[in-house]
């Protein structure tokens, strides 16, 4: 570790340096901050199998939820509410809920992979069965009645002939349930459901749209000073000299930090780190060890092979292709690699005092997050305290944790309470990565048009058996870290048809280029990209309608009624060639399906293309969408969910794809990673189906597993071309019609 | 150098020592408002948008220096949850908001957009609203929200 400032001897002691630096015009107050620090945190349960762990209910009868699963801008804080509150037949406006903090909310696991709902919403419902299960056995016991003959409303336990009743408050408010959460305590029939199903309206848009919202990026602590990051100029370079002489002029300016190849400043105001991140001067090593993006897929295809997985494996699909007289289609499809693109870059606030550090961040983990930064700092998880509070979109594990460990580094360091904002380039030049996926396709057709065999293969990093993504700081700092994990991106894969004879095989490849994670709907698009274009193809090849094709190939009721739903909501009409238009600009149609990791969310879509055939541009003009994740908890949510599916994996499908040379990223701003503006918006039609009885499944990734696929069968509709590489760039359209 | 300026109808100064200081650091640090939100400092997606004399503009790259005298209006200032402008009624009316960082940005634009066409077609919206970025993907709602906005404004 160095640290330099103005006038300031290296080897001088922190807290002497950022007294003494002669660049200093703030004065410390020692220790900083305010409260909430990680040893004031209340003593509360966290444990996920009791049900203090998730409600409690004060003397007012207001209830408390604690939530490990967090709003990533999706409307989960009001979903978890409207569940919560119908559970326990209180009003909603009576309830709060608490999300992603390690000293108050149970951890439910990462928010990602559409399970916010689906587990932990599930878990908070059964949290609230349990309670109110228990509050009636109270109120039973206690006046000697049948349980039966009790009911709830609005928080108060009554008899159902009518009379006195009894409210939480009464009950329990202000004290400990002390209870197990019971797995089995009854729910709630849905049809007494009176929030649940409902479009609650968004609990946080009233104070977002006037400016009252406090994100992540408005958070402040008293005493707080500003870092920002300096980073390699080429991605694995190392340090090899700095100096902040023209920084020390800047007013404002701390100092700098270095630790190995980790570099940042500090100021006294945000805009005085910004410039003085400008002002240090750096030299770096040469370093070009990333492959030739020209020939990114020959590079995948040589990259050494740690194993094979076969994902689904049906029959015996090396005889069927065997088969003679039998036509082998054949097809390779890949799939660029992609930045998360929050709109606000990551930012985190972090406090270190007494051997205690609190971090304040929009993290998707925080109690993940806890347990990473204690092991890059050398600290006990329980000395770590993770808050989340809600930033800009995070559609995967972005840069937020990597923030928020720059943040924790440097609260360490100073010992002051420090915000760390990452700057544009940061986030698009340095947040993880959705790794480039390639995939190779073969199936056997009959001689009487019958598909016999379907082998696909995935090429994809190789999973640590932690799930994790190494935090940058670690990284570039040479601290402990764990090896990055790129999400479950095997799945969907497997397919939903019933095909006689298939084989889906992943090979885990030894690397990638860039540190990878989980990007909405991971491996999953990519899969389904995949696997939904080749059935297009096998369709075509056997001249039948794509739509009947899939039917034709499902055995599975929910399935079929979901497209059959789609065909009406889109008006699909049966065919068995491509639609024919002149001109230069050409309309098509193309159908896509999912069973969401053949275990859950089904959605079909229908998309609606225009090609230029002069300039090779795409345009969606509109999706239809059928869905059916079980029971709705919110439909308007669902709604805004699904649009949101649509739209940004339009974006993802034509316009997206990480610029980089052998050095590092060079797409880090919005001209070079440019994404859908509002003139290339489609239009969404959208069929909810609701099932009240069933088990709610997730809703923030299943539409885009289906969105790339539509739109490449569309455009073979309009064209007679495929397009079989993500992004659908113009000059990639040109060249597929000419081949058409 | 202390620099004064009219905030949301009430006098304000901010002291700096650069007056190049982007306005949105003033905005924010400064004076502590929540409205504007740095999202790329180049000017690039719109959610710094703030109204400087009427005219929407990045406050990302505008120099605090060119506020000096002159009439700032943040998302704070055109309403309250209380009292919503139009605007903001329409944006909870339709619920056209997912993580809402973009928000302030397609609220401060569309106002400028509303005061010179009070019934502006879908495509005009989309066409005024086209370098303000998205990445949730709540255009069509945003759209609806400001079409709507400009109805209940006529």
């Amino acid at each position: 570790m160095t640290i330099r400032a103005s006038r300031c001897a290296t080897n001088e002691s922190r807290r002497g340096f950022l007294k003494t630096g002669g660049a200093l015009i703030v004065t410390f107050a020692a220790g900083g901050g305010g409260k909430a620090d990680a040893q004031a945190a209340p003593a509360k349960t966290v444990a996920v199998d009791q049900v203090d762990g998730f409600l409690a209910i004060d003397a007012k009868g207001r209830v408390t939820v604690y939530s490990g699963k967090v709003d990533l801008g999706t409307g989960v804080r009001t979903a978890i509410a409207q569940i919560a509150a119908e559970e326990l037949s209180v009003p909603l406006e009576r309830v709060t809920v608490i999300q992603g903090d390690t000293a108050l909310t149970p951890d439910q696991g990462i928010t990602f992979a559409s399970l916010s709902i689906q587990n932990g919403g599930m878990q908070i419902r059964q949290a609230a069965a349990s309670a109110r299960d228990a509050l009636l056995s109270q109120v039973a016991t206690g006046q000697g009645v049948a349980k039966e003959a009790l009911t709830v409303k609005d928080g108060i336990v009554v008899p159902k002939s009518g009379g006195k009743g009894w409210s939480y408050a009464e009950l329990v408010g202000g004290r400990d349930f002390q209870l197990k959460l019971d797995p089995k305590a009854p729910l709630k029939d849905p049809k007494d459901y009176t929030l649940v199903g409902t479009p609650v309206p968004r609990l946080d848009i009233p104070d977002k749209v006037t400016g009252r919202f406090t994100y992540m990026h408005d958070f402040k602590r008293k005493g707080m000073i500003h870092a920002r990051v300096i980073r390699p100029r080429a991605m694995k370079a190392t340090l090899q000299a700095w100096n902040d002489f023209e920084a020390r002029k800047i007013p404002g300016y701390i100092g700098t930090i270095r630790k190995g190849n980790y570099l940042a400043v500090l100021g006294r105001s945000e805009w005085a780190a910004i410039k003085a991140s400008q002002a240090v001067e750096t030299t770096w090593s040469d370093w070009q060890g990333l492959p030739d993006k020209a020939k990114l897929w020959d590079y995948v295809r040589k990259v050494k092979i740690n194993r094979d997985e076969d994902l689904q494996k049906i029959g015996d699909s090396a005889q069927a292709m065997k088969t003679p007289n039998a036509k082998i289609v054949s097809a390779t499809y890949d799939f660029a690699i992609h930045t998360h693109g929050s709109i606000g870059p990551s930012c985190a606030v972090a406090e270190y005092k007494d051997g205690k550090l609190t971090c304040w961040s929009a993290s998707q983990q925080t109690h993940l997050l806890r347990k990473q930064l204690a092991n890059m700092l050398g600290m006990q998880p329980e000395d770590v305290r993770g808050i989340y509070i809600e930033g800009s979109g995070c559609y995967g594990r972005n840069g937020h944790e990597d923030a928020a460990a720059d943040a924790a580094l440097l609260a360490k360091e100073t010992g002051l309470p420090v915000r760390v904002q990452w700057m544009r380039q940061d986030e698009h030049g340095w947040d993880p990565k959705g790794p480039p996926t390639l995939h190779d396709y073969r199936a056997a057709i009959s001689d009487k048009g019958i598909v016999l065999g379907w082998e696909s293969e995935v090429f994809v990093p190789d999973r640590p058996k932690d799930i994790a993504v190494t935090l940058l700081p670690a990284d570039l700092a040479g601290m402990p870290r764990e090896d990055a994990h790129p999400g479950n991106i095997h799945q969907s894969l497997a397919i939903p048809y019933t095909i006689p004879n298939i084989k889906a095989t992943a090979h885990w490849l030894a690397e990638t280029p860039f540190r990878p994670s989980w990007i909405r709907t991971p491996g999953r698009m990519q899969n389904t990209f995949a696997n939904e274009s080749f059935v297009d193809e096998l369709a075509a090849a056997v001249g039948m309608d794509p739509l009947d094709f899939r039917l034709r190939n499902l055995n599975d009721p929910r399935g079929v009624e979901l497209l059959q739903r789609l065909a009406k909501l889109a008006n699909w009409p049966s065919r068995t060639g491509r639609v024919q238009s002149a001109g230069d600009v050409v309309k098509g149609r193309g159908v896509s399906y999912v069973k969401y990791e053949l275990v859950r969310t089904y959605v079909g879509v229908v998309a609606d293309v225009e090609v230029d055939k002069k300039t090779g541009k795409v345009t969606v003009k509109k999706f239809y969408v059928a869905h059916d994740c079980g029971q709705i908890i919110n439909p308007d949510g669902l709604k805004n969910q699904i649009e949101g599916n649509v739209v940004q994996t339009t974006s993802r499908t034509l316009l997206e794809e990480l610029r980089f040379d052998r050095s590092r990223v060079t797409s880090v701003d919005w001209v070079s990673y440019p994404i859908l503006k509002f003139p290339d918006v489609p239009e969404v039609a959208i069929d909810l189906i609701d099932r009240p009885t069933e088990k709610p499944w997730g809703a923030g990734e299943p539409t885009t597993a289906v969105v790339p696929s539509a739109i490449a069968n569309a455009i073979f509709d309009a064209t007679g071309a495929r397009l079989r590489s993500v992004p659908f760039t113009p000059d990639k359209v040109m060249a597929a019609l000419q081949k058409a | 150098m202390k620099l004064a300026f009219n905030l949301n109808g009430r006098p304000a100064s901010v002291s700096t020592d650069d007056p190049q200081m982007p306005l949105l650091y003033a905005l924010r640090d400064d004076l502590g408002l929540h409205g504007p939100l740095f999202g790329c400092g180049l000017g690039q997606c719109g959610s710094c948008t703030v109204h400087l004399d009427g005219k929407a503009v990045r406050s990302c790259s505008v120099p605090v220096s060119a506020a000096a005298g002159k009439k700032v209006v943040t998302l704070e200032g055109l309403g309250t949850p209380a009292r919503p402008h139009p605007l903001q009624q329409a944006f909870i009316d339709e619920q056209a908001v997912q993580c809402g960082y973009c928000i302030n940005g397609m609220i401060m634009q569309a106002a400028a957009l509303l005061q010179t066409n009070r019934h502006p077609t879908e495509q005009q919206i989309r066409a005024a609203l086209a370098e303000n970025l998205c990445r949730c993907g709540t255009h069509l709602r945003i759209v609806r929200a400001v079409k709507r906005a400009g109805d209940a404004m006529a």
